[in-house]
């Protein structure tokens, strides 16, 4: 049984005129990569700094790591990281000398940081330029001295708010690279993006926000066949030479619900997986069997699908 | 908050401001102290007892009547200056560049920040003055050859004190509006408008006080020593609104022991009667004639500085 790293009951932030979270009921396991997603202005920021102890929830509960982050906001920055998302460093300091003084807010020691943070520096290839000032770096390197400085504390958990916003590709790869591993490591890492295919790249599940509420949680494949596929399997089948007679005994395959043709390629929708069996019935039939796989649900369609519905 | 303390301090030390600011200040404090040193023989007599504490109070011939001596003047010109540019950014920066919500996701208390980055300004505050005044004691005691005595030692230390709460009270008037306002810019024409109306239009050229006191009490050349008396007075407490003339007026009776009343025609009268410079006041006494101008200005320097602490600690983080 995982560890439970993140969870809230009812969590609520209402101002004065409209409500920025209402109702969330979040729960997050260890080394999750958690994407948590929504349209602008859905709260997904003003949940991370409750769960920061950054803001007040006006109602609900919260707990991070075990910790109450409204009443013991020191204990769960200690071990939680918060990459914003208009990060920004020290201009006239270096690399260096920025993570060095997260460092020192950290407590740690100045041995334990000049170690620390040469491992880091390393780790998110910034070794060459660790001694120049912070205004000559790249956006994309900013970006990744960003990821090196919540590293700085080890933290068990990091939220990372739009971490690939104005990158280039490749820059992007490297920081979706650095999360995954981050994640291998058992930090638990929720991920804010609207780079929807990102998400479904590297998160293990995903938080659909919108106006406040949680409208959809759980893995993406899930999600999508609750979504799109109305809960069903969709299997893209595809057969050369099929025999006529191949529909109607594919159509007799417990589970089976609905079999579409064009040409030569088959989709049939199923309550289960059913590959095996319907493989079985292709070949059994004298039909070629070419290419069979279940149709993944693209999180875009998803994404559209739920924040529509709010 | 040490963290803070020593980033913020190593910051300012090594910024350009600083630099600038400090060169500023030295070269007004030579300029003082020269003037000092070719006019304070003709101030000097016999019977002077505080010939040190003349090397800052010194005037020189073509000097304007309506400014304080040279040095006084210079002092109270740059450490409003000082001090609000030593906090007109402090918190705006630090949310512009989009430092503040990552310092803020620190294991540190919100307070820490508003906390450390105050008191390191005050550290150069405290810097800056003490050198400041160490210059022109240093320089004079070289060119004029007498060595202060305790009494003056003892008023030095307490005008160099209060110069340096008076420039903290400038420094978290500027930290206020840098919590206040989002731009760096506006929080420094904010700060710099008001030392403006407060220093020119209140202390050096008291238009508004005079205004005032001529509508309440209006005097013309036959009107008698008390309406006179009486006007200057309204005048004066109008004045006292503004924190330059509060540091001003302390400042006077601080450094020079003769001033026994903050009202010149009272003063005019007595030494009038006395027929000579009135003899000099006890320490206590000084203290004891501005010790409500003392009072106001800590006051202020503090509750600028709770405002902006409370400001900054209710702050939404959305804003920030």
């Amino acid at each position: 049984m995982a560890q439970v790293v993140v969870e809230t009951k009812n969590l609520t932030k209402a101002y004065d005129n409209f409500t920025a979270v209402d109702g969330l009921n979040l729960h997050i396991e260890e080394s999750e990569i958690f994407g948590f997603l929504g349209p602008n202005g859905a709260g997904k920021t003003t949940t991370i700094l409750m769960l920061l102890g950054l803001t007040e929830p006006s109602s609900g509960a919260a707990q991070v790591c075990g910790y109450n982050p409204t009443r013991e906001p020191l204990k769960v920055k200690r071990i939680v990281g918060y990459l914003p998302e208009k990060v920004g460093f020290y201009e006239d300091l270096t690399a260096r000398q920025n993570l060095g003084y997260t460092a020192e807010l950290n407590r740690l020691s100045r041995k334990e940081a000049e170690e620390r943070i040469g491992d880091l520096l390393a780790t998110v290839g910034l070794s060459q330029v660790a001694d120049q000032e912070v205004s000559k770096l790249s956006r994309g390197m900013k970006q990744r001295l960003g990821i090196a400085d919540i590293l700085v504390k080890e933290p068990k958990l990091a939220f990372l708010d739009e971490p690939t916003s104005g990158i280039d590709p490749e820059g992007i790869d490297d920081i979706l690279n650095l999360i995954v591993s981050m994640a291998k490591k058992g930090i638990t890492v929720i991920f804010c993006s609207h780079q929807l295919h990102q998400v479904q790249k590297i998160c293990t599940r995903v938080g659909i926000l919108a106006k406040g509420r949680l409208v959809a949680e759980g893995s993406i494949d899930r999600l999508g066949r609750q979504a799109v596929g109305g809960g069903r399997y969709r299997i893209k089948v595809q057969v050369a030479e099929p025999d006529p007679g191949l529909i109607d005994s594919l159509k007799r395959i417990k589970g089976v619900i609905e079999v579409q043709s064009s040409d030569n390629l088959l989709f049939i929708s199923c309550d289960k997986d059913l590959r095996g069996q319907i493989a079985k019935t292709i070949v059994d039939s004298g039909s070629i069997l070419v290419e069979m796989k279940i149709e993944e649900y693209g999180l875009e369609e998803i994404y559209k699908k739920y924040s529509h519905e709010a | 908050m040490y963290a803070v303390f020593r980033k913020e301090l190593a910051d300012h030390l090594s910024s350009k401001r600083f630099i600038i600011l400090f060169i500023l200040i030295f070269l007004a404090a030579i300029f003082a102290t020269y003037i000092a040193f070719h006019n304070i023989r003709g101030e000097v007599s016999p019977t002077t007892e505080f010939i040190f504490l003349k090397l800052f109070t010194v005037s020189a011939e073509g000097w304007p009547n309506v400014l304080p001596p040279p040095f006084i003047f210079f002092i109270s010109l740059f450490i409003p200056i000082i001090g609000i540019a030593l906090g007109f950014d402090a918190i705006s920066s630090e949310r512009a560049s989009g430092n503040l919500s990552r310092l803020l996701s620190q294991p540190i208390y919100r307070d820490s920040v508003i906390n450390g980055k105050f008191l390191a300004g005050l550290f150069v505050l405290a810097i800056i003055i003490a050198s400041v005044i160490a210059i022109v004691a240093g320089l004079g005691l070289r060119l004029i050859g007498v060595p202060p005595g305790s009494e003056e030692v003892l008023r030095i230390i307490v005008f160099a004190l209060v110069s340096i709460i008076y420039g903290a009270f400038w420094m978290a008037l500027a930290v206020l509006f840098s919590v206040l306002f989002n731009s760096a810019a506006t929080s420094m024409l904010a700060s710099l408008g008001l030392w403006i109306f407060f220093f020119f239009f209140m202390y050096i050229f008291p238009v508004i006080p005079e205004a005032v006191a001529s509508a309440s009490v209006p005097i013309d050349q036959n009107s008698s020593l008390e309406m006179l008396t009486k006007h200057v007075e309204i005048g004066g407490i109008i004045g006292r609104i503004s924190p330059c003339t509060l540091y001003g007026e302390a400042v006077a009776a601080l450094v020079i022991p003769e001033l026994g009343s903050l009202n010149p025609v009272l003063l005019a009268i007595s030494i009038f009667y006395a027929g000579r410079m009135l003899t000099p006041l006890p320490f206590g006494q000084s203290l004891l004639l501005v010790w409500p101008q003392l009072v106001s200005i800590i006051a202020l320097a503090a509750v600028c500085f709770a405002v902006s602490y409370i400001r900054f600690m209710r702050q939404e983080i959305r804003s920030i």
